[in-house]
């Protein structure tokens, strides 16, 4: 199921979401061999960053919730993991955040010279109050950094990704598209919830409130993906819930070039690449289609014949 | 195996110290669990942290800590009644075979996951347990299989780590021509445990070894415990020959709070503040 995606070559649509696994190139290399096209490293900050205390990442049965807090190392001191990728024979995108305009660009800057294949801008985490979100959630601000970041990273394709919180994602997708954008990547955790423990009468997350992932959020996903896929011409990453084959037709139908999975590794292991692209592979087999064919096809035939190629 | 995933909270049901810094925490409630597994500890307002289960029946398990850090120190302090919220058991577990030629290896409070693996196994099996000094030997009274002791200041049984006796029992199996070990299994400090690695591998003994990292989800999807190519909540904490042969980061490397991986001493001296 080999595709083309911004110029490079992916063995399958299926892109592992950034947050999951992704802390070192042993464990990327591991789920790529376990049937994902595009592996995303956890996202890098601008400084050394521990994240929350635990619980920061509890399962609901349904889906999770978790305040993990943006751990990182910080661009400056991952010298030995950069190195590592280096000799990397797998594509790679490279999660990043800030906490201002300038702080992407630094940390953009410096990632986009270790040349991953794609660098993914994260204005859309809700676990912390200084990063991510604030810039997912007004235009204006996605505009800005956007820009920014595609100013300084020479031909590495960007992806900026999305939070549901946004009043109107598509309008966010819209700015990005406009400030340069080459995909969109939707969606990051919606939210954020809460939950109680009632026997000692506290939240149970240290962070107190966090991020909702996995199956319960599936229909804010597909959703948020048709609008986005309504808005804009460049290609979209949806993700958001998908654990099954028939998830990934669905996020596909409502308009995703790829589709990422994230907490789905909590209910199928990490093998649950493999198993989405032959469960994938086994629904276009029975309805005699393709991937391309069934792009969007929510939408209707008209509004696919107009959209822009992800080539 | 039906894991528990949003915390309940249990009072503890009794306490018993053990020497100068260790506690077990007993609970009545009853969890499937295999020797080996972890469950996450919840101290409310505090922090959540991840601990083997040392004692196990139908009806209760218990945990035991020793008093290192924050977490550890509040935890031993705690008290009957008190409430403490518990996630899992998570985790692989040992993979126990049946046969009396087999060595159980623990070294300080690695003691605790072994317990009711020892418990598990063949009473004629071979059991060594090294410690700094007698009063850290844990469990004095607990066990019917017999137990070869070692501390590092000679205060009980052997001066001398525990190798010395490993190395002994398997060399004299070979000058008395009587069964060879099948299996080791092995907790301790890392350093300890990869040297009965290298003391197996040099004798063509198969092995098994319970690893511990920072820990997060518990349950594989955070990364925050991967250990080379391997998440050790999830497809460990316990690791046998062939996956140790593979892991590089195997006593050299774990990763801090942030992700930033380390040497293990400056994990060890962070994990203990």
């Amino acid at each position: 199921m080999t595709l083309h995606f911004l110029g490079k070559t992916l063995k399958n649509p299926l892109v592992l979401a950034s947050g999951v696994l992704g802390n070192n190139k042993q464990i990327l290399e591991r789920v790529h061999e376990n049937g994902c096209g595009l592996v995303t490293m956890k996202s890098i900050g601008p400084a050394p960053r521990d994240g929350h205390k635990n619980p920061t990442v509890i399962d609901l049965g349904c889906g999770m919730i978790n305040a993990v807090g943006l751990p990182t190392p910080g661009y400056a001191h991952m010298e030995e993991e950069w190195q590592a990728l280096e000799t990397r024979t797998f594509p790679l995108n490279a999660s990043i955040y800030g906490g201002s305009v300038a702080e992407y660009q630094t940390v953009a800057k410096f990632v986009a010279a270790k040349h991953p294949d794609f660098i993914e801008i994260n204005i859309s985490c809700p676990n912390s109050e200084q990063h991510g979100m604030i810039f997912g959630v007004s235009e204006q601000s996605a505009f800005d950094v956007v820009s920014a970041v595609k100013q300084v990273i020479g031909d590495i394709p960007l992806i900026a990704k999305l939070t549901p919180q946004a009043p109107d994602i598509a309008k966010i997708a819209k700015a990005c598209e406009a400030a340069g954008s080459d995909a969109i990547c939707a969606i990051n955790t919606a939210g954020p919830g809460m939950v109680i423990d009632i026997e000692s009468k506290m939240p149970i997350l240290a962070f107190k409130k966090g991020g909702l992932s996995g199956p319960m959020i599936r229909p804010i996903a597909v959703r948020c993906v048709y609008d986005i896929f309504q808005a804009v011409s460049i290609p979209i990453i949806g993700l958001g819930g998908v654990t099954t084959g028939k998830d990934a037709v669905e996020m596909i139908m409502a308009g995703a070039h790829l589709v990422g999975i994230g907490s789905g590794v909590r209910y199928r292991g990490i093998e649950i690449f493999k198993k989405v692209n032959q469960e994938l592979n086994a629904w276009l087999c029975a309805h005699d289609t393709t991937l391309e064919q069934i792009r969007g096809a929510a939408h209707g035939r008209d509004a696919v014949k107009n959209k822009g190629q992800a080539q | 195996m039906n894991a528990i995933q949003t915390p309940v909270m249990l009072r503890v049901a009794q306490k018993k110290i053990h020497g100068p810094s260790f506690a077990s925490l007993y609970f009545d409630h009853s969890l499937e669990f295999k020797p080996g597994q972890f469950v996450m500890v919840w101290i409310p307002g505090l922090d959540e942290k991840p601990y083997t289960i040392s004692h196990h029946s139908k009806t209760g398990f218990a945990i035991t800590i020793e008093a290192k850090g924050i977490f550890s120190k509040k935890a031993v302090a705690l008290e009957e009644g008190d409430l403490v919220g518990f996630r899992g058991p998570f985790g692989n577990g040992f993979n126990i075979l049946s046969s009396p030629d087999i060595a159980v290896v623990a070294g300080g409070c690695g003691m605790a996951p072994l317990a009711p693996l020892v418990e598990a196994l063949d009473k004629r099996i071979v059991f060594i347990h090294g410690a700094r000094s007698k009063d850290f030997i844990l469990y004095p009274e607990r066990f019917d299989t017999p137990r070869q002791i070692c501390t590092d200041d000679g205060s009980q049984g052997h001066k001398g780590f525990v190798t010395d006796l490993l190395e002994r029992e398997i060399i004299t199996r070979k000058k008395a021509g009587t069964p060879p070990l099948k299996m080791v299994y092995t907790c301790g400090p890392e350093i300890m445990m990869y040297k009965i690695f290298l003391v197996c591998e040099s004798f063509d003994i198969p092995c098994q070894v319970s690893l511990e990292r920072y820990m997060r989800c518990g349950f594989g999807v955070c990364g925050a415990c991967v250990c080379g190519r391997q998440v050790v909540c999830k497809d460990g904490p316990v690791f046998d020959s062939k996956h140790l042969r593979t892991m590089e980061d195997f006593n050299k490397t774990a990763l801090l709070k942030s992700g930033k991986p380390v040497q293990l001493d400056q994990y060890f001296s962070w994990r203990c503040q």
